[in-house]
């Protein structure tokens, strides 16, 4: 890890998997939703932009990353929305999310769902350290 | 972590994993592979996710590995796990995102030779007419009534509205429907997401594929499924898309804290359960079976569509084009059946995840013409490579639940095979050894690249060495249509 914050792809037989690091929950989940369209492959389309707000109440740090992969997915999915500029706070298993983004030109991968798979948000010296396995 | 000299072997095919190797053991793992397969098994973490399978509450007698196998999330991809009625627990993940994923066989009456100069036309048809790739919604787009239908009524349902035959219906794994199916226990979130993906393909590791029968093994079996020397064949690979993937998402989800509240401990999130008795576990069993019968009508559909560009593709190049079901069988299901433990025969959920049902001889659930010989096992191979009709056998009844591989299994990465296979490149070498591509996405086609896969030949040289399973027919590839 040479930077704050950021993604890289890991080896993973049948699945694909991100490791993903930053300072604080709410930038692992920002840089984690980067990565997953990055997997994706995908293209926003340029024109008018969209803004969409979420909030999310988890009992942990993992099942609030899954859950806004999952609503990523699911917007990605039925609206054909995808965002480039996503404003979070993440707090006591609470998240607001102000996204802002656009249509989906092109992606090459679907993603079926983000895993629990051995997930884990572990605190390290620099912040937070994650690896999410997606099934595809 | 499990290595493989925690193995314990049993025959040259089958080794086994005692339970003295973790504490938290409930029962020993078999693995069914020559020891060459075995190598590359103890590869990846197949292993350890199998050892993981035996602290399920209420798993009963073993859990089985099939020499496919290869690492997923949670359950290994080609592991089975049996969980006793009523008190054992359902784990989704156990079962997979993609419910009921499986595969079809479509049988023809047109020799391979008499229209070897039209499988282009044939792959370009499929294609056209066979909706595929990431994201893609079908031509039906179903009202909430009408998915409800087809939630309850599988097959039967695309029967019904002209989509297929009583033949196809009673040829597909339970006649295409799973009892129990409670469309009320399904979310909007999937229902939305179900009511403009049936009929479609998807993309992934999806596809259509013609085939030719290359040899036969089995001349009696055959006969009975129509399957001959030199004849063409059609092969569906596909599950219950968007629609069983968020089934799967939101009881994996809610799953979390059912954990909690009956005090079940795993070593693996993912692989989250509840007792099949409790609320929450009959919730999941009937959004499952709707998710299941869904898959069932989606192949279903795409079968139809198969028919039409068949004949299409080769109306007046041949005598009247045809195709008949052989078999369509799920590798992603969890199903209740007897099976004997200790000479006790016992009521039992299956998990198949990467897993056939393989019944032998002589089961009543089988369509009257298979009964004498065995269930069609269908395994495909990796793109390019043979694949496989097969039958269950007594032996698998005995040692294997009933059960059997599902394909060659990976063993490279997906980043890896993009890293290190050109989809262009591996294109024109399929192309070369004759057979025809039709492919959505290179990339996509470079993952799914022979070399990213064990030899399916071996693979099935093992399961028939191990007594689960006899070899029927092998088959060629001379097309491929993927997303």
């Amino acid at each position: 890890m040479h930077t704050e914050q950021g993604h890289r792809e890991l080896e993973h037989t049948a699945d694909w998997a991100l490791e993903v690091w930053a300072s604080d929950l709410a930038a692992l989940l920002a840089e984690s939703a980067r990565g997953m369209y990055g997997l994706m492959g995908v293209v926003l389309a340029d024109g008018r932009r969209q803004r969409r707000q979420l909030e999310l109440a988890a009992a942990d740090r993992e099942s609030l990353l899954v859950d806004f992969l999952a609503e990523l997915l699911y917007l990605a999915e039925s609206e054909g929305l995808a965002f480039d500029s996503l404003e979070l706070e993440a707090a006591d298993g609470r998240l607001a999310a102000r996204l802002e983004g656009a249509p989906i030109q092109s992606h090459t991968k679907d993603i079926k769902a983000v895993t629990y798979h051995r997930l884990e948000v572990c605190d390290t010296e620099r912040g937070l350290l994650t690896r999410i396995v997606f099934d595809v | 972590m499990v290595e493989l000299k925690d193995l314990r072997r049993i025959s040259d095919h089958e080794w086994e994993i005692p339970t003295s190797v973790r504490a938290d053991m409930r029962v020993p793992v078999r693995v069914f592979a020559s020891r060459a397969l075995l190598e590359a098994i103890g590869g990846d973490s197949s292993l350890e996710q199998a050892v993981n399978a035996t602290t399920l509450p209420g798993v009963i007698g073993r859990v089985l590995v099939m020499p496919d196998v290869h690492q997923g999330y949670g359950f290994p991809i080609g592991g089975v796990a049996a969980t006793e009625l009523p008190h054992g627990v359902i784990s989704p993940g156990a079962i997979g995102y993609d419910i009921n994923c499986g595969v079809r066989l479509l049988a023809s009456n047109v020799r391979f030779a008499d229209v070897e100069g039209s499988i282009g036309d044939l792959a370009s048809a499929l294609d056209a007419a066979c909706p595929s790739g990431v994201g893609t919604g079908g031509r039906l787009k179903l009202d909430e009534r009408e998915l409800e239908r087809v939630c309850r009524e599988g097959g039967e349902w695309a029967r019904r509205r002209g989509y297929g035959t009583e033949s196809d219906v009673a040829r597909t794994e339970e006649g295409g429907v799973l009892a129990g199916a409670d469309f009320a226990t399904i979310s909007h979130r999937a229902r939305d997401r179900g009511r403009t993906q049936v009929g479609t393909l998807g993309a992934g590791n999806h596809f259509i594929e013609v085939e030719v029968v290359d040899e036969v093994f089995d001349a009696a079996a055959a006969r009975v499924m129509g399957l001959e020397e030199g004849l063409l064949t059609v092969l569906i690979h596909c599950g219950s898309r968007g629609f069983g993937h968020q089934v799967c998402t939101d009881y994996v989800k809610s799953f979390q804290s059912a954990v909690e509240r009956y005090r079940i401990r795993l070593p693996d999130r993912e692989l989250v359960c509840a007792p099949l008795d409790s609320p929450e576990g009959q919730a999941y069993q009937a959004a499952m079976r709707c998710a299941a019968n869904y898959a069932f009508a989606n192949r279903q559909l795409l079968a139809h569509d198969a028919r039409g560009a068949f004949a299409e593709a080769l109306r007046g190049r041949t005598r009247e084009p045809h195709l008949h079901q052989v078999y369509d069988i799920a590798h992603n299901m969890g199903k209740t059946e007897e099976h004997v433990f200790d000479g006790v025969r016992r009521r039992v959920c299956v998990h198949r995840k990467g897993a056939t049902r393989a019944f032998g001889p002589g089961f009543e659930d089988l369509p009257p013409e298979y009964r004498a010989i065995g269930q069609p096992v269908l395994v495909p191979g990796s793109m390019g490579t043979a694949s496989w009709v097969l039958v269950g056998t007594e032996g698998s009844m005995e040692r294997s639940l009933g059960s059997c591989c599902h394909g060659a299994g990976r063993t490279m990465s997906r980043s890896r095979a993009k890293r290190t296979i050109h989809g262009g490149t591996l294109r024109q070498e399929l192309e070369a050894r004759g057979i025809r591509v039709r492919a959505g996405s290179l990339p996509g086609l470079a993952e799914e690249a022979p070399a990213a896969y064990k030899d399916v030949d071996a693979v099935v040289d093992a399961v028939e060495a191990a007594g689960i399973a006899r070899k029927v027919a092998r088959l060629r590839p001379v097309a491929v249509v993927k997303g």
